[in-house]
Formats: structure tokens, C-alpha cells, sequence
């Protein structure tokens, strides 16, 4: 097995609320991210996709609440920890983080160059003003935005330059890992292929190691990730490659997802689109048993009651279903020969 | 004569444009369309290129500078108050944040209550209104019951999405112009809101006219395509051409950058 940039073990956090009550949306959350390998998160909204990103970087402020459980980032465990010097020592340089929307939260009163300044100064108090210039000149050709970039406020950028100078800025500590939380799902599809264009350079340029990427758009996911997390409900109920995670999805949850994909490809017109049913549980009270059984057309009685170990079937591979894998894959391929 | 194409909307020339000297914006410029009643029609462009504004001519929402809009075959006459209010039985539109479409004072039993009474059900016994409204929320699987005496701010974006359909349902158009209805929500729900659509049209014999820069969407649901760059149609024709044929560089180029399953995403050419 090659180095884990990033390994986390049964790792659960909670958003307490105004009303004091709990809500795990991050619920046993086991994954390890290799050198050089990107990992993809999907799943509805609403299932933890972004407090996971959150939590993965062990920091954290109300109303998210670390439970238990650990983080190891390039062989450091950083669980224990507490939030300022995670602060220090672990946000932009050994993780990277791009929030949702996070182009948006640029202050538009401040140059590009201002906000490199402050990433830059906060790490080494003892750089010149000259020097981050000339660093940050090299890092933003060197990624393939134009340097002149650096003296732009936010506004006077597109929407996808925007977004790649943010990637650029987080990254410019060159970090273990990046996560980035739907990077790219208010472009236009250009600027989108330029972003991702841009996180591969990263990654083959080795600027950063590894990769966590989030999106709800899988066709995406399965283009940018080696491998796909499925998330319901705070849990993982899938673990595979993108390629089997799209075109041999064992769970349930995760069959349905493929099923709702739609690309301008021959043949899909001929495909039925399915829809899940229903909404994902509150999480405040989570189903004992399988979380997904409510919504689940091949539901049995025994599903609900005890909850459901994520069972691992080898090779990387593993899902949280009741449900034996060949007899889930002949379920659907019936279902497939009926929907002709 | 009777299986031949009915046109519900069709335009000549129609023109867009904002401001004036150098703040000019011609936002749709001269597009021509024909839209057959029964068919499902996509406009298809990224953002700027002029689809809301194309969206809210077509609603009568806004004046076009130039050109001419026809409404089954006649030149559409929406001057006045009454003719507008006449127009908008026929055709309504669902946009993309679900919030501007609710006045945000009013309650979600006033907002389909409003559709009754466009429709003519303003007189209707209480009963009965109520029993429509149930209807409505059920076909968009939402509890009406649950819903009275709450705001539409105070649902989730899918519900609120649904809440729009419902209205739909309630209001039954000819033409529904749907403005990038599932970009703001997941693919899951978006496959679920595409199905209600369907449904609508086939129980109530609406033409939806999908607005969108998901050319996928596109390709999945319509008969006829118009790709929509810097407010001109550069290309349509039926689904087939369009996507899987397409002759257009820029038809060429979003196809080309769009993320695919079947076919290798080649990032060399950005
Ligand atoms: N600040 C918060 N306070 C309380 N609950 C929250 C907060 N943020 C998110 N949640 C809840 O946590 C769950 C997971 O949300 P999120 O991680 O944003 O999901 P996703 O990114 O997959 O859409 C949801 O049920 C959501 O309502
Ligand atoms: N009310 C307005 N005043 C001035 N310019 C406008 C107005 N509405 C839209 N525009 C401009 O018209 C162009 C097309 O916008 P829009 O129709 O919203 O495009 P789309 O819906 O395809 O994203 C854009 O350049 C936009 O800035
Ligand atoms: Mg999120
Ligand atoms: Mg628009």
C-alpha cells in the first residue's frame, strides 16, 4: 500500500443547535486518501458532504462539534488537537480548504495580492512585502493564470478566474491535501474544464499530494476522482472506484444516484431517468436501522431495527447494505431488461 | 389539416436591448423561433447570453425593443391590463430562485389560493378550494396540511421548487417556460422535478420550454433545441442534430467541455 496522505478513522462530529439538540452529520466516517490519488464525495444535499470537509480538517467552531474518532495527515495525527494550533500549523499547510460559494467571500475592497500577502504572512511574519510579490508572480504563472491577476480587486475578475486565483491562494503553501467543497457548480462548463484543468496541474505538478472533491454533480466526479465516497444520512454507504461506483453501484442509495445522471451522450434518451423518492431523514433523529430504508424499493423487514455495518468487499471496496452484491446485481440488471 | 404542427409561440426579429451609448447591452438579438404546441423545446446558452431576458418578453414581463412576438399564430396584443392578465392563463413561467417568485408577505395558502381565483375559482365553496390545493401539494408530494399558515421562505429549495409546481398544476397554462428550474438543486431532485413536468404535460396538455445552460438536460428532454450564444440563436433543430450532430464551433465547444460518462473529457482544449 502506497503513503496515506490522509487517513481517518471512525471519525464523528455534531452540529449542536440553538435548541440544544444534536445533529451527527458526520457519523463514523472511516477514509484514507493515497499520494497522488484524488477522492470524490457524493450524495443529495442535506446527507454531510460539506461538515465533513469541515471535520476532515480537525478544526472546529460552534456550532460543529468534534465526537470522536481520528485524523492523520501525512502520518501526524492532528484528532487531539486543539483549534488554534490546528489554526497555526495545519489549515494552508498541510490542508487546503475551498468552502462552497468560497469565491464569493472574496472582500471586494482587497487586491489579490493583499489576501496572498496575508496567507503568506501569517505563516512567516519576517517576509517582505517584494518577496510575496515575486513568489506569488512565479506560483500564479507557474499554475497558468496571468500574474497581472495580482493587482485586480475580485470584481474585476469572471467568475471562473475568480475561482482559480482562490485555488491558487490556498494552495500556494503547496499543502498535503486539498479539499474543495463544489468548486466549480456556479461556472459556465469553460470555466469549469479550466478549473479542473487547473487542480490536475496541482496535483501532476505536485503542488498538493491528494485531493478531496465534493460535488453533487457525478458525471464531474467521475471525470476529476480516482475513487467515490457516497454519503447518506451522515454515513458512508459506498466506497469504490469511479468507475465502479457509477457503472456498478451496489447500494441501493448510491443505484439511484447513477440513475438521476444525464448527459448529452447517444443512448441517453433512451434511458429512464429515476427519481429517489422521498428526502433524506431528519438528522436529528436518524432511522435506527438502514438509514435509506424508507426510500428503498428493494426494502426487507429485516432493515430496520439494527443498524447496518458497512461491509467491506474487498479491493477498496465496500457498501452498507443488508443485501448480498450478486443478489443486488441481479436485482437491477431485472429492473435494467424491464425498463427497455 | 389536423395532424399538423399547431404554433402556440413564434418570433420574428425579437430584440433586447438595455441602456444606450456606451452602457449598450443588446442582450437577445433578432432571434427567430417557432414553437409547436406539444413540443418540448430547450434554450440552451451559458449565462449572459440572453435567456431570462428572451424568458421575460416572452412572458410579456418586459417590452422588446425590436421585433415581433406570436401567440397561436396572431401578433400577440398584451397592452393593456385586462389582455395581459388574459395572456398569463396561457402561459406561465417558473425561474430559477424559487424566492422571487412568492411575495414573501404572503402566506402559502394565499399563494394557491391566488391560482384558484386566476383560473375563475375565486367563488368556488371553501371546501372545494381547499380539496384543489390538497390535490395540488399531493401531486407534488407535499403535505397541504402542513404547509397552511407557513411561509414559502420557511420550506427548503426542493420544497419550494415543488411549491412552484404546484402552483403550475393549479394554474394549468398552455406554455410553461421553465427558467433553468433545476440548477439551483441536486441531481436526484432534479430528476424528480423533471418527472412532475412531464406529468404535468401530459395530464394537462402543457408545452414546457426548458431554459438552461445543462445541455444534457437539454438533450434528455426536449424535441427541439436553440443554442443561444450572446443573444442569438446560433443553431436548432431536433435534439438528435443538435447534440449528437451538432455543426456549430459553439455547439462544438459546450458539448465538448460538458463532462461526460461515456466519451473521455479531453482537457487539452481549454
Ligand atoms: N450550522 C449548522 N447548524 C446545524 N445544522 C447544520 C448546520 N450546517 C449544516 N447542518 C445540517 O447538517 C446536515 C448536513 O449538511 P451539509 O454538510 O451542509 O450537507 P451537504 O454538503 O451534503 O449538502 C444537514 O442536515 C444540515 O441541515
Ligand atoms: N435589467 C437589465 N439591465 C441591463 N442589462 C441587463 C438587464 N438584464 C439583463 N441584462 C444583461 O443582458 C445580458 C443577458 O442577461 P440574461 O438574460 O440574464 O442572461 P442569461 O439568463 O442567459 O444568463 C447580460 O449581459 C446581462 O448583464
Ligand atoms: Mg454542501
Ligand atoms: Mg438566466
Amino acid at each position: 500500500m502506497s503513503n496515506a496522505i490522509l487517513e481517518v478513522r471512525e471519525l464523528t462530529t455534531k452540529y449542536i443547535t440553538r435548541f440544544r439538540e444534536d445533529i451527527y452529520a458526520v457519523d463514523h466516517v472511516s477514509l484514507r486518501v493515497e499520494e497522488g490519488k484524488s477522492l470524490g464525495i457524493a450524495g443529495e444535499s442535506g446527507c454531510g458532504k460539506s461538515t465533513l470537509a469541515l471535520s476532515l480538517m480537525g478544526y472546529y467552531f460552534p456550532p460543529l462539534y468534534y465526537t470522536s474518532g481520528e485524523i492523520i495527515i501525512d502520518g501526524r495525527n492532528i484528532s487531539g488537537m486543539n483549534s488554534d494550533d490546528v489554526r497555526k500549523s495545519i489549515l494552508g499547510n498541510e490542508i487546503a480548504y475551498i468552502p462552497q460559494a468560497a469565491m464569493n467571500a472574496l472582500n471586494p475592497t482587497q487586491k489579490v495580492i493583499r489576501f496572498i500577502e496575508d496567507v503568506i504572512e501569517a505563516h512567516d511574519p519576517s517576509v517582505t512585502k517584494k518577496e510575496v510579490y515575486n513568489l506569488a508572480k512565479g506560483f500564479f504563472e507557474a499554475v497558468g493564470l496571468p500574474a497581472d491577476v495580482l493587482q485586480k480587486y475580485p470584481v474585476e475578475l469572471s467568475g471562473g478566474m475568480k475561482q482559480r486565483t482562490v485555488i491558487a491562494i490556498s494552495v500556494i503553501l503547496s499543502p498535503q491535501i486539498l479539499i474543495a467543497d463544489e468548486p466549480s457548480s456556479a461556472l459556465d462548463v469553460t470555466s469549469q474544464k479550466m478549473v479542473i484543468k487547473m487542480l490536475r496541474n496541482l496535483m501532476d505538478k505536485g503542488y498538493i499530494k491528494a485531493m478531496i472533491f465534493i460535488t453533487h454533480e457525478l458525471p464531474l466526479l467521475y471525470n476529476v476522482t480516482d475513487d467515490i465516497m457516497v454519503m447518506y444520512a451522515g454515513q458512508i454507504v459506498e466506497k469504490a472506484s469511479a468507475r465502479e461506483a457509477v457503472f456498478d453501484p451496489l447500494h441501493p442509495y448510491s443505484k439511484g444516484l447513477m440513475g438521476s445522471i444525464i448527459v448529452p451522450e447517444e443512448g441517453l434518451r433512451d434511458v429512464k431517468l429515476t427519481a429517489i423518492p422521498g428526502v433524506p431523514p431528519n438528522l436529528k433523529k436518524p432511522p435506527s436501522g438502514c438509514r435509506f430504508a424508507e426510500r428503498c424499493k428493494y426494502v426487507r423487514p429485516e432493515c430496520k431495527g439494527t443498524s447496518v455495518p458497512l461491509r467491506d468487499v474487498g479491493n477498496g471496496r465496500a457498501y452498507r447494505c443488508i443485501i448480498p452484491e450478486t443478489e443486488l446485481r441481479e436485482m437491477y440488471a431485472r429492473e435494467a431488461r424491464k425498463n427497455v | 389539416m389536423s395532424d399538423e404542427k399547431k404554433l402556440c409561440l413564434s418570433g420574428k426579429g425579437v430584440t433586447k436591448v438595455f441602456g444606450v451609448g456606451r452602457r449598450k447591452t443588446v442582450a437577445v438579438d433578432h432571434v427567430d423561433f417557432n414553437f409547436y404546441e406539444g413540443e418540448i423545446i430547450s434554450i440552451v446558452g451559458e449565462s449572459g447570453s440572453g435567456k431570462t431576458t428572451l424568458a421575460k418578453m416572452l412572458l410579456g414581463l418586459i417590452n422588446e425593443t425590436e421585433g415581433d412576438i406570436y401567440f397561436q399564430g396572431e401578433k400577440r396584443d398584451i397592452g393593456s391590463h385586462r389582455k395581459k392578465k388574459k395572456y398569463w392563463k396561457s402561459i406561465q413561467a417558473i425561474f430559477q430562485d424559487p424566492f422571487s417568485a412568492y411575495n414573501t408577505f404572503n402566506k402559502i395558502d394565499t399563494v394557491l389560493l391566488d391560482c384558484i381565483r386566476m383560473r375563475g375559482g375565486g367563488r368556488l365553496p371553501h371546501e372545494q378550494k381547499v380539496a384543489m390545493m390538497t390535490e395540488a401539494c399531493s401531486f407534488v408530494n407535499l403535505k397541504f396540511a402542513e404547509l397552511t399558515n407557513k411561509y414559502p421562505f420557511e420550506l427548503s429549495g426542493g420544497q419550494q421548487q415543488r411549491l412552484m409546481i404546484a402552483r403550475i398544476f393549479l394554474l394549468k397554462p398552455k406554455i410553461l417556460l421553465a427558467d433553468e428550474p433545476t440548477s439551483m438543486i441536486d441531481a436526484c431532485s432534479r430528476a424528480t422535478i423533471l418527472d412532475m413536468l412531464m406529468q404535468l404535460r401530459d395530464e394537462i396538455g402543457m408545452t414546457p420550454i426548458f431554459i438552461t445552460h445543462d445541455i444534457g438536460l437539454a438533450y434528455y428532454v426536449s424535441d427541439s433545441v436553440y443554442i443561444m450564444e450572446h443573444g442569438r440563436f446560433v443553431e436548432s433543430g431536433s435534439a438528435d442534430e443538435v447534440i449528437l450532430r451538432p455543426k456549430e464551433p459553439y455547439t462544438k465547444r459546450l458539448l465538448n467541455d460538458v463532462p461526460k460518462i461515456y466519451e473521455e473529457w479531453d482537457l487539452s482544449t481549454v
